[in-house]
């Protein structure tokens, strides 16, 4: 089921080896879809000349005051990344 | 045979390095073993090669700015460009091969920055190489975090109410900036409006002079 | 400066600071846009994709990151990507750098003759 823009979700914390798409600095981070994009294969399969199902990939969009700690330019400035639905951890589609 | 270094400037402007009477290096010496193998072994011909230099010679900022121009002439094409912007880019005769494009809007209050943290990714088949800069450790850690400081170096001062969003392509995605449009150009041609449209704008570190 | 947590990876830059972006630019050398063409024909054939590209360039680590141009990294994960993808072998490879190698000192005399 494809999560609603707008949904408030949270990008998974595991620090495993390997090739990864998910940026380290989004991880356990909470961003809100901005829009699914369809269907791609996994990279990390495809890495390792694999097969690989398909998987719904969304651009999330973060504020910068939920990525980073400190010195912190401007607070609603944000980062939008394309995160595969493995990588979502929690939502809530009924916001 | 594609050509490699008797004029002054290449297509994107640079000046040509003149590397054929450099001595071989060892990863000149592996390019061509494996360039040889494979035309041996029958994957690929040298023709094929040369096409492929050629097509992505071909490909140069100046396409992105067509696709920026036509944007700001024509509000319909715009929308289609923002909606789906691989589709617009083919529509204006561009072969991006299967890229997947979106186009981002800078408006009053919002400005754009691409970047790839995890490598280079770049629309290279609508706008060629990316800048070295943008390859760069500096401009991929910095760009996330501290955005602001790297647009200032680049001579872009954001006032504190502009909204940025920067983009990071992580995926299949690749992402081209549609610039503003300044007033001072109302009058132009859709030739003489492309001209004012640089790679730089359409990734974000600059904007196009809002005086002429 | 360069802050890793356990378990990130040298490539995963985003949120590292490295400094005043240098800005110099460079034209590409033919052996630089061969290796571009290199890889956008091997991945057309199926030999691998544009991840496994990026997988061997994570896999060669920071120090080729620093010491090794943009390209020449390119051309070595493209060759490991080829080596594991059993199109040629390392045995073939050898034996055609020194063939290539006895053409002459410089890039343009050990280019091929068709090219």
């Amino acid at each position: 089921m494809t999560i609603a823009a707008g949904t408030s979700i949270k990008i998974k914390k595991t620090s495993q080896p390997g090739h990864i798409r998910t940026p380290y600095y989004i991880r356990g981070k909470t961003g809100v879809i901005e829009r699914s994009l369809g269907e791609f294969k996994n990279p990390e399969q495809l890495a390792y000349s694999l097969p690989s199902s398909l998987y719904e990939l969304y651009r999330v969009r973060f504020k910068m005051s939920e990525l980073w700690d400190r010195d912190i330019e401007n607070p609603n400035d944000t980062v939008e990344a394309e995160v595969f639905a493995h990588w979502i951890e929690e939502y809530n589609n009924a916001t | 045979m594609p050509h490699d270094g008797h004029d002054h400037l290449s297509s994107s402007g640079h000046p040509f390095r003149k590397d054929n009477d450099t001595p071989l290096t060892y990863w000149q010496l592996m390019e061509i073993s494996v360039r040889e193998l494979m035309i041996t072994k029958g994957e690929f011909s040298a023709n094929e090669i040369n096409k492929q230099i050629e097509i992505m010679d071909a490909r140069t900022p100046a396409n992105g700015s067509v696709l920026v121009a036509r944007a700001w002439t024509d509000p319909d094409f715009k929308k289609r460009l923002l909606n789906n912007g691989a589709e617009a880019a083919r529509e204006l005769g561009f072969d991006i091969g299967p890229m997947h494009l979106i186009a981002v809007e800078n408006t009053e209050y919002i400005h754009n920055l691409i970047v790839c943290t995890l490598c280079s990714c770049y629309p290279r088949n609508l706008l060629g190489f990316p800048p070295d800069w943008y390859k760069t450790k500096e401009y991929r850690s910095r760009a996330v975090k501290e955005p602001r400081s790297v647009l200032e170096e680049f001579g872009l001062d954001l006032p504190a109410e502009i909204n940025l969003r920067v983009h990071d392509s992580t995926a299949d995605m690749r992402y081209i900036v549609l610039p503003m449009r300044p007033k001072w150009t109302h009058e132009m041609n859709g030739d003489d409006l492309a001209r004012l449209i640089s790679r730089d704008s359409m990734i974000g570190t600059s904007i196009i002079d809002s005086n002429p | 400066m360069n802050e890793r947590k356990p378990g990130q990876s040298w490539h995963d830059m985003g949120g590292s600071s490295f400094g005043e972006v240098p800005k110099e630019d460079h034209d590409f050398a033919i052996w630089e846009k061969r290796v571009d063409a290199l890889l956008v024909l091997s991945s057309a054939k199926g030999h691998f994709t544009v991840d496994g590209l990026r997988r061997a360039l994570e896999d060669m680590g920071e120090s080729a990151f620093e010491n090794m141009t943009y390209y020449e990294r390119w051309i070595s994960a493209i060759n490991q990507n080829l080596i594991e993808a059993g199109v040629y072998t390392i045995q073939e490879l050898g034996d055609k750098m020194v063939e290539v190698k006895q053409r002459g000192q410089t890039y343009g005399s050990a280019q091929g003759s068709e090219v």
